[in-house]
């Protein structure tokens, strides 16, 4: 229960209403710290309106959404400007339509990911065009992880072509990479197997696992791809509705009624017929 | 033949200015998809700036090297044009950013007629003339009858700058953390938000750019022309506008294409037809070229994925 004793993210009381649809419902839950955290639920849950509410788009009706730093310290999501939320908390995002800059090549969608280092070394570019400053330094770093990133996702020698070219499967990957390219501590991925054939879905499997291995980042994402879920995850939340209907491991969830009533559509009286059987 | 190539090289030089001009109008317009109509007597502006301190340097203080002053002119135009223009986004347009679509070209509107207001009432309503400058030519060669085709100081000073400063520019845009920020805004404002770009910032800084080069291109009219009023901006603007249209508003490289076609289109038509209706000819061209390439000649066309 690594998620009870050291949560990355606590979410608290979420609700999120758009005039009178309860998007979410008064939603808790935490994220491990180097957990692989999945939000899943059946169409319309609110999963994706979660994701908005940590990453800025939505600022939430009521609730609270803490960032917790390896210092200790937090940081209340809903109340940082949006571009702070990936700049100072250290979260990033991919979505669930692909939005890359299409029209800049492959290594610019990696860099513009670290532009803010790259202003900061270049004196807001004023010294950097003057030459002075570490600027170029900078610049090659920024290179250097942008080919490291670009190795792991087997991307290397399309770096020059623009991202739109790319095939489905090549941009997702693209766009994971770019997300790590900031440097995030909690990383959110909104259906990243979308549209993946079993062999792509296999490596992003791997990539993310890689991903938690070797760098200091945790990940929350949200699949219907079960076999995805259950085969990377630690830790697994089911909304349904907005609410929250099950938390814990993905083994608990799988065999937790409520959860199997939700996505197979069973008639209330016989979830709790159900429930009452396994002395839920 | 003479006429022809003496008005090449007056063309290309008028050309130049509304092409610096256009630049300010498509970076504004690609990154906020808005139309700044105050860009014009920004322009106007900055030619005041620069007649002011020209007159300073020269005259109070004595400097007698004009290359010099107007170099040292150049540098303070632009940075005090900058502010205006980060001021006039700051004040103006960033308020209305949520606002519809209509709100901030209204704005625009305000903003353009406040600033020629402002400037016909702090410099009065007359023309201002600066001393004459770099009255040197270069006589390239001269035609069978009799016709010099001259080169000015003037115009090489204007079409060098110019395109060193375009130079710059490209790199700033291209190869810089900054031009990379612009452009990811320019295509996704709230995905590069995500990425912990500011995004007003990296606005800001596009309106602090179209300002600095409308800045030199408000010099250089001083330097060509000799004069400015404060109800200068309109007509360039205007102008520059149609070149950023004619180019396809949102191309950098456009904007500069179509700041020459126009400048050609109407030192062309003055010299061979008439002076009174240059202006109808330019507009008529980009109606007609709009026409038969709707997103302009370098503009890349919407193309929506069904």
């Amino acid at each position: 229960m690594r998620w009870l004793q050291d949560p990355i993210l606590d979410v608290q009381h979420l609700t999120m209403r758009f005039g009178g649809l309860v998007a979410i419902n008064d939603l808790s839950f935490q994220a491990g710290r180097g957990d692989i955290t999945a939000l899943i639920g059946p169409n319309g849950a609110g999963k994706t309106t979660v994701f908005n509410c940590i990453t800025g788009f939505y600022k939430p009706t009521e609730g609270m959404i803490a960032l917790r730093k390896p210092d200790g310290s937090h940081m209340l999501l809903e109340r940082l400007p949006g571009f702070s939320i990936n700049w100072k908390a250290k979260v990033a995002r991919t979505f669930q339509n692909i939005r890359l800059f299409s029209g800049m090549t492959v290594l610019e969608n990696l860099l513009v990911a670290q532009h803010n280092s790259l202003m900061i070394a270049s004196g807001f570019t004023f010294l950097g065009v003057l030459g002075i400053g570490g600027y170029r330094k900078a610049e090659s770093d920024a290179i250097e992880r942008a080919k490291y990133w670009l190795d792991k996702i087997r991307l290397t020698d399309r770096a020059d072509d623009p991202a739109g070219d790319l095939p489905y499967g090549a941009q997702r990957r693209l766009e994971i990479a770019r997300a790590m390219c900031t440097d995030p501590l909690l990383l959110c991925l909104d259906e990243p197997a979308a549209g993946l054939n079993p062999r792509e879905s296999h490596e992003l499997n791997a990539l993310l696992l890689s991903i938690r291995k070797d760098h200091a980042t945790s990940i929350l994402l949200i699949e219907h791809d079960m076999s995805v879920v259950m085969e990377i995850s630690d830790h697994v939340v089911v909304l349904d509705y907005g609410t929250k209907i099950s938390d814990g491991s993905p083994s608990e969830i799988r065999s937790d009624p409520r959860v199997i009533a939700a996505y197979l559509g069973v008639a209330d009286e016989e979830v709790e017929q159900v429930a009452s059987e396994i002395g839920a | 033949m003479e006429i022809f190539v003496q008005q090449l090289i007056n063309g290309l030089t008028l050309g130049s200015i509304y092409g610096l001009i256009a630049i300010g109008y498509t970076m504004v317009f690609g990154i906020i998809g808005m139309v700044n109509f105050a860009h014009g007597d920004v322009f106007m502006l900055s030619a005041f700036i620069a007649l002011i301190f020209f007159l300073i340097l020269t005259t109070w203080l004595g400097m007698t090297s004009i290359v010099l002053a107007l170099l040292i002119v150049l540098v303070i135009a632009m940075v005090l044009t900058s502010l205006w223009g980060w001021a006039i986004e700051r004040i103006a347009y960033r308020p209305l950013r949520g606002s519809f679509r209509l709100a901030p070209l209204i704005s625009a509107i305000g903003v353009s007629i406040f600033l020629s207001n402002f400037v016909q009432v702090a410099q009065g309503a007359r023309n201002k003339p600066t001393p004459p400058m770099m009255r040197e030519v270069i006589v390239l060669f001269q035609g069978e009858s009799g016709y010099n085709v001259a080169l000015s100081y003037k115009q090489i000073v204007i079409m060098a700058s110019t395109a060193v400063l375009l130079a710059i520019f490209w790199y700033l845009v291209q190869k810089t953390s900054l031009g990379r920020a612009q452009r990811a805004c320019e295509q996704d404002r709230k995905m590069a938000a995500l990425l912990g770009i500011d995004v007003d910032r990296t606005i800001s800084l596009t309106f602090v750019i179209g300002a600095a080069l409308a800045a030199v291109a408000g010099t250089m009219y001083l330097l060509y022309y000799g004069v400015v009023s404060f109800n200068d901006g309109f007509v360039p603007g205007v102008k520059a506008f149609t070149a950023a249209v004619l180019g396809g508003i949102g191309s950098l490289p456009g904007a500069v294409l179509g700041g020459l076609i126009i400048g050609l289109i109407e030192t062309f038509w003055s010299a061979y037809f008439s002076i009174e209706y240059k202006d109808v000819a330019a507009f008529s061209i980009l109606a007609i070229v709009l026409i038969f390439m709707p997103s302009g000649i370098l503009g890349r066309p919407e193309v929506e994925k069904v």
